[in-house]
């Protein structure tokens, strides 16, 4: 008998998971709250890592474990980092069998490229749309599949809140048609979410403005352990803009760019100067600090504002036209200025959430029956993602996701069909109840005001440093948006009552982001604190387990798997 | 624009299939950067006519706001674009901001461009690899060959190429250049070539690249510059080609 899977989020993650499910004979419905084709991972740019050693530089999996690890500062468990790394070249195979259009060398192979965090050409890459051209290779796949009856989409449908039974196992979804406004139910065997990061929580990230992380808060409302909330990486280089902060690769400094500000009438490339081991491309937390240092200790940002120069201008022009144009082509439309004449000006930016679903070795969230995959799980990063890694993680974690969905649904005993409708009309009558009161609301407060001021709040304190004070001010200020979430009224009942929910979900995951990262008394990765300096692995070298409590998130902290690699401390300065 | 300087948006709003539209008019303050998306986003915060009446929020979709997922696609003075990439400086005022025609409208902005990938399935645009276990590395692609095939592959599905298309309206079944560029990218994959006979035969059917009356507005709109007048002729040729060799054949 044929099971149903459902898979909510059309990115890498959700879209292999389908050809994944599809392939073993299985039914998806696969949710998307825009077409498949515009997920957020095709915002990826600079590449994909895969030790794949064809620049003769000895490079193999275990060095691409052994930098994934050592650049998360030792907070992943290891196994599952291994397989990854395992699989990746196998990952760059597969898709560049599904017609990626990847970079050639001389002589018909793959060409790689350097990224931050590691010494080696590592990186496969499209110019710098490596993302899209992913999403569109997997997307095709995926109508195959389509066509033949496998798999059947549900685009510009949102996700609203899972359907457990009452021994606790997930049975389904209720999701809510974003053009009709219909709530509908939808039995599943089995569930992957695979809804991506959550940027919007900081009102200004690299992330799409879907990336609201509304669903992984859906489901911690609803039982689901959420791992690691403390570790959001921010990018050191994204120009910043009124809606977004837009990404500007790091592929900008694997194929050379520098960073520099100037000082005393020169050029002072303080990158270099500091990591010689790594120059440029030191990973993403350390970087960040660095930038954070140079523009808000030593007073030295550009013409006295908060941005560092990223400078390309200097590289040959065939390299910068055949493996650079997407980033320069984003620069030049918002700025008006040409980075093949002009240093871009660029800033840290919230960028990637390592945190996530808490997920066990085989994908399995703590709630049975629901599995995550891609961003919105924790399980490869640790508490500070390499570079060009999500994309490698993200289909991977489809790969693993599908196959383990697939497997337990067919084992099931009671399945999905099987269950009353009661159990899926009470939760339909429940959502449909959450969104009368928000239409009925009739206070004061603007949505898109609360939204502006928790976006504010979160990246003033809870990014690349952080201080206890403030993170206790923050939780303060988010319990009193959420006071004042009660008293808004809603201009219209399509679009800002949807977004009224994501807002609600957003502000009681903000407050396991900022309470994991205040009772977190130490320095690790992306999650820094001046009070505490310096990694603490005999107290902390553990992974953070939140789980929603009206009153506020509970943690449990479990040990973290360290059978392959023995912690050492991180020194990017030195060989 | 100065910093500060007022400005109108004329926007054409309709509650949903069938209703009556209507243009509201909106007084917004113009910031350096600021693009349409910013715009919509003020009135967003403050749902507010020009004179002052209030009014619901304007609808509309987006999501990466850097040009590559293609969801905010707009006429904005005429001119089919993305409203991300759409920069209020250097436009005329009032900006004029309408839904896009050709395809069927949800409510104000928001339009379903869900025939685009139902036109992908006709075409099948795919590389039919047969199982995603491991078979080794893909087929060798010459620089020359990637160089080629890359531009096209960067299409973001906007529709702007179709609102443009004299030939894409309610009484044609054209596809557009959106999908037969789709058709050339898969031919020039070695893989994809293997299945070239059959997505040629969609491409000849009705709706395919006979219908195509080389206006080239398409190439003119593409907020990608991706060459849709080359790719179309390059899979016309060889639709033409493979229709002679099968006529020879038979």
């Amino acid at each position: 008998m044929k099971s149903n899977i459902i898979i909510i989020g059309g990115g890498l993650a959700g879209l292999m998971s389908a050809i994944k499910v599809a392939e073993a004979g299985q039914h998806v419905k696969l949710f998307a709250i825009h077409p498949t084709r515009r997920s957020h991972s095709v915002c990826a740019q600079g590449g994909i890592n895969a030790a794949k050693n064809l620049k003769g530089e000895d490079d193999s999996v275990l060095k691409h474990f052994d930098d994934t690890v050592y650049s998360g500062d030792f907070l992943a468990n290891q196994p599952p980092v291994l397989k990854m790394c395992e699989a990746a070249p196998g990952i760059i195979d597969l898709t560049d069998r599904m017609g990626v259009m990847y970079n050639r060398t001389p002589e018909g192979l793959l060409d790689f490229r350097r990224f931050g965090g590691t010494k080696y050409h590592r990186t496969a890459f499209a110019g710098t749309t490596t993302g899209q051209q992913l999403v569109y290779a997997l997307d095709e796949q995926v109508r195959r599949f389509e066509a033949a009856g496998l798999v059947e989409k549900f685009e510009n449908w949102e996700f609203m809140s899972p359907v457990i039974d009452d021994a606790g196992t997930c049975r389904g979804i209720v999701a809510i048609n974003l053009y009709t406004m219909e709530i509908k139910a939808f039995p599943a065997d089995a569930v992957i979410a695979a809804t991506g990061g959550i940027g919007a929580i900081f009102g200004k990230s690299t992330n799409s403005i879907v990336n609201t992380g509304s669903a992984v808060s859906a489901f911690y409302q609803a039982g689901a352990a959420y791992a690691n909330p403390e570790m959001v990486q921010v990018h050191p280089t994204a120009m910043p803009g009124e809606d977004k902060t837009r990404l500007i690769s790091e592929s900008a400094r694997g194929e050379g760019g520098r960073v520099w500000v100037p000082r005393d009438g020169k050029p002072w490339y303080f990158l270099e100067e500091w990591y010689p081991a790594y120059g440029n491309l030191v990973p993403r937390d350390v970087a960040s600090r660095a930038i954070f240092k140079v523009v808000y200790e030593l007073g030295l940002g550009v013409e006295g504002r908060p941005v560092v120069y990223l400078d390309i201008s200097h590289l040959p022009k065939e390299d910068l036209e055949t493996r650079l144009f997407g980033i320069m082509e984003i620069y030049q439309t918002y700025t008006g200025q040409d980075p093949r004449k002009v240093p871009m000006q660029v800033f840290p930016g919230v960028h990637y959430n390592m945190g996530g679903f808490w997920v066990d070795y085989d994908m399995a969230t703590n709630i049975p029956g629901l599995f995550a995959a891609g961003e919105a799980e924790y399980q490869h990063h640790g508490a500070n993602r390499l570079g060009a890694n999500s994309l490698v993680s993200c289909i991977y974690d489809g790969m693993a996701a599908g196959p383990a969905a697939a497997d337990y649904a067919s084992g099931l005993k009671t399945r999905s069909e099987d269950m009353p409708t009661s159990l899926f009309e009470a939760e339909v009558k429940r959502q449909a109840a959450i969104n009368a009161g928000l239409t009925a609301k009739d206070g004061n407060e603007n949505l898109r005001a609360l939204y502006h001021e928790m976006g504010e709040v979160m990246r003033e304190n809870v990014t690349v440093v952080r201080y206890n004070e403030k993170l206790k001010g923050t939780d303060a200020k988010l319990r009193e948006l959420l006071e004042r979430f009660d008293n808004i009224s809603l201009p219209d009942g399509g679009q800002s009552l949807v977004f009224a929910r994501e807002l609600k979900n957003m502000l009681i995951l903000a407050r396991a982001i900022t309470l994991a990262a205040l009772t977190r008394n130490e320095s690790r990765g992306a999650h820094y604190k001046p009070e505490y300096p310096k990694r603490d692995d005999a107290n902390w070298l553990k992974t953070t387990k939140a789980f929603y409590a009206p009153d506020g998130p509970r943690f449990e902290y479990e040990p973290v798997d360290i059978s392959l690699i023995e912690p050492r401390e991180r020194h990017y300065e030195l060989e | 624009m100065n910093k500060s300087e007022k400005f109108t948006a004329r926007i054409k709003r309709q509650e949903g299939p069938g209703r009556e539209p209507y243009w509201e008019e909106f007084e917004l303050t113009f910031r350096p950067g600021m693009n349409v998306i910013i715009a919509l986003m003020d009135i967003q915060k403050n749902p507010a006519t020009r004179d002052n009446k209030k009014t619901t929020p304007v609808s509309w979709e987006c999501s990466c706001l850097e040009e590559v997922c293609g969801a905010c696609a707009m006429i904005i003075n005429g001119v089919p674009r993305q409203a991300c990439s759409t920069l209020i400086d250097g436009l005329e005022t009032p900006v004029v901001i309408e839904p896009l025609t050709k395809f069927p409208l949800v409510k104000d902005l928001v339009v379903d461009r869900r025939s685009i990938f139902e036109n992908f399935k006709k075409i099948r645009a795919w590389i039919p690899i047969d199982l995603t276990y491991g078979a080794g590395p893909g087929p060798r692609v010459s620089r020359e060959a990637q160089m080629k095939a890359y531009p096209l592959s960067r299409c973001i599905t906007c529709g702007d190429c179709l609102e443009a298309c004299p030939q894409v309206n309610s009484r044609s079944p054209f596809m557009g250049a959106a999908v037969l560029n789709q058709a050339t990218l898969m031919d020039s994959h070695p893989t994809g070539r293997m299945n070239r006979a059959e997505r040629l035969a969609a491409v000849r059917a009705k709706g395919g690249i006979g219908d195509c009356g080389n206006a080239q507005n398409c190439a003119r709109v593409c907020p990608k510059d991706i060459p849709l007048v080359d790719s179309i002729a390059r899979l016309n040729r060889e639709a033409i080609i493979d229709g002679l060799l099968k006529w020879l054949e038979k």
